[in-house]
């Protein structure tokens, strides 16, 4: 079986040894870990990365959650109290509450790829920022 | 249905078993650690997790259920299948990665992570034994009616033969294979469901020119109710509790699957959380297809066999997939799509067992009675007895309460995984104040509350389809507990942290954040 590897990134090279000692060559900032290479957990959430991390998941995460639960748990009501509404004929036999059904299956597909990509793109190199602070990646 | 098809329906669905239990012992041979027994060695691609889950997922009741509630209830039976679809997402983006993340092999590492260890992981092991038990009840119920309709087995002692026969393949699946050989089970029987349900439906709008209208029209044609069938209302409609009741019920599915056990355990089985999450999108796929196909297969079968005809068989609704195969492709169609439906029930259990067995061995047994000191090889024994002990009790309980209307079950199995599950992972995850005593009481409060109004409501007793209908305690109205459920066990995390005077420790909630979004520290990359 595969085991991903983490893509490529910009951000802070981890380095060699346990807390990063400054060198000329390697001016990065130190590893957020303890004289034993245990990451320092505090450190890390108080970190700029990390904190950067949170929130570019909290702002796609938080709306999307719910926009989701509010359209979906709007249909329901929308079937269970405006009953005559939702049997207009739009086309053919269709009516609209089928139509607003089937575009349930439809933003949830939306969704659910952009999700995927907004993570590849947006938090995947965050968290590897992140795990560049600490000595987690270093074989 | 004559007994010819019984023989061809029993040869494709001894070929599944066979092929299957080779799969699954091929998988499992050099199953030795816990890891592998738990989590496949965390060794399974997104891609092929994502199969599994769906595989896990997808059981007889959506199969059967929802293309027979498609046909006899049309517009309210689709919008069942709705909220399974869109309650993926919820696991998408909250849970899969977290969990991945945070937890080593069941809901329990997750949930203990920052509190104390015995009583919160006891709560969950509580909590997943008793889903596990009702959801893997109900299935074997519908094992023991399926036969009745598919076999011509109609005396109670026939259908127990069958429904022990599941039990003890389910069994053999687990300890032979454990995760890996499950998963693989789980894989096969996917393709297979999606496969036949995707060519039936392409047959299907293949026959009314590949137009949706049509066939639909076709459909309310042949349906006692006329236009109606199209239209919400028939199933749900009616009174403001009836309305109500699905409400609360579209609430408990669209929050309870992503927090259902045997699904949570499948995303221990990827090495990482970007495979956590590119499993969830596959299985959204496989997912969103089978209902889309389900809801042609419904309303074909509405059309192709009509209504009389599917409400009159033996099995009532949940026979209009197996007529309309019979109607389309003769005794053989039939028998691929009862071995499918088998394939489907027993995939179903069989991961059901392995996460019961799961949360017994290494949460009560290795955790609160040998308080974490266990030896791995004793943790695995356990384990196994475990599975055997959990298929004894879904056998007997299957044969117990066959016959009966246990449909309820498997609603009452999404509204407890919302109820005790959901408030919990929520909390420990995002609220920095949440200690071990809002733990418990949302634990217990959502699944105390969950089952009191279960027992106290029409599924129970008061109405003609109740377990005991002639006797009435039912004073709460709705069949569904959710909506009153999942809030209050929000309500009770929060009171029980307020209330106890224990502080949160602030350096295991700082390794939970980080770890729960980056992975460090779990030795996962």
């Amino acid at each position: 079986m595969t085991k991903a590897i983490l893509p490529p990134t910009d951000s802070r090279p981890a380095r060699s040894g346990g807390r990063g000692f400054a060198t000329f060559d390697d001016p990065g900032v130190p590893l957020l870990t303890d004289a034993a290479g245990n990451p320092d957990f505090v450190a890390i959430r108080d970190s700029e990365d990390f904190q950067e991390l949170r929130r570019r998941w909290t702002i796609f995460v938080l709306p999307v959650t719910c926009g989701f639960l509010a359209w979906y748990l709007g249909y329901v009501a929308l079937s269970a109290y405006a009953p005559t509404f939702m049997s207009t004929e739009v086309y053919g036999v269709l009516n609209i509450g089928l139509i607003f059904g089937l575009l349930q299956f439809v933003t949830t597909i939306t969704l659910t790829l952009s999700y995927a990509r907004y993570a590849r793109r947006r938090l995947d190199p965050q968290v590897a920022a992140v795990r560049a602070l600490t000595s987690e990646d270093r074989t | 249905m004559t007994s010819g098809n019984t023989v061809i329906n029993l040869s494709v669905f001894a070929v599944f078993v066979l092929i299957t239990l080779y799969v699954v012992y091929r998988a499992g041979s050099r199953n030795a650690t816990a890891s592998d027994y738990y989590a496949a060695g965390s060794s399974f691609t997104g891609p092929q997790n994502g199969v599994a889950l769906s595989g896990d997922f997808l059981s007889a009741a959506s199969f059967l259920g929802i293309s027979g509630s498609i046909a006899v209830n049309g517009y309210d039976g689709f919008l069942y299948s709705i909220g399974w679809v869109v309650s993926w997402l919820l696991g998408l983006m909250i849970i899969s990665e977290r969990l991945r993340n945070t937890g080593r092999f069941t809901l329990g590492d997750v949930l203990a992570f920052r509190m104390k260890q015995r009583p919160v992981r006891a709560a969950a092991a509580n909590v997943t034994l008793v889903i596990s038990l009702f959801y893997m009840i109900a299935q074997m119920a519908g094992a023991g009616a399926l036969m009745a309709l598919l076999l011509d087995v109609h005396t109670k002692g026939g259908q127990a033969i069958v429904i022990a026969v599941v039990g003890v393949v389910m069994v053999l699946y687990v300890l032979l294979g454990g995760m890996k050989g499950t998963t693989w089970v789980q894989i096969i029987k996917a393709v297979l469901l999606v496969l036949c349900v995707t060519l039936l439906t392409v047959f299907l709008l293949g026959k009314f020119g590949f137009s949706l209208s049509s066939l639909l029209e076709t459909a309310s044609e042949n349906s006692t109710l006329g236009p109606e069938v199209l239209q919400p209302g028939v199933r749900y409609g009616g009174s403001p509790t009836n309305s109500l009741d699905f409400l609360s019920l579209a609430l408990a599915l669209v929050l309870g699957t992503a927090c259902l056990p045997h699904v949570l355990m499948r995303f221990y089985t990827v090495p990482n959380a970007r495979e956590a999450r590119r499993s969830v999108v596959w299985a959204t796929w496989m997912i969103a297809v089978f209902y889309l196909c389900t809801l042609v297969i419904g309303f074909g079968s509405l059309a192709l066999v009509g209504s009389k005809a599917i409400s009159e068989a033996p099995g009532g609704e949940n026979s209009a997939a197996p007529l309309l195969a019979f109607r389309v492709g003769g005794a053989v169609l039939l028998g691929i799509v009862c071995a499918v439906a088998f394939a489907t029930i027993l995939a179903v259990v069989a991961g059901l067992t392995l996460t019961a067995s799961a949360s017994f061995a290494h949460d009560v047994y290795a955790n609160v009675i040998k308080r974490g000191k266990a030896d791995p090889k004793e943790e695995l024994k356990v384990a196994r007895l475990t599975a055997v002990a959990v298929g004894v009790l879904a056998i007997g309980g299957g044969i117990a309460v066959n016959g009966q209307n246990v449909a309820f079950l498997v609603a009452l199995a999404f509204a407890l995984a919302a109820s005790a599950n959901l408030s919990t992972i929520l909390y420990s995850l995002f609220w920095k104040r949440f200690n071990t005593n809002g733990t418990l009481w949302a634990i217990y409060g959502g699944l105390g509350s969950c089952i009191l109004l279960i027992v106290f409501s029409p599924a129970m007793s008061g109405t003609r389809s109740s377990i005991f209908p002639d006797v009435d305690f039912a004073w709460f109205p709705l069949g569904n507990p959710g909506i009153v459920s999942i809030p209050l066990s929000f309500l009770c995390g929060y009171l029980g942290t307020v209330f106890s005077k224990e502080q949160a420790d602030p350096e295991k909630q700082a390794e939970m954040e980080v770890r729960a979004m980056t992975g460090i520290g779990s030795g996962l990359r």
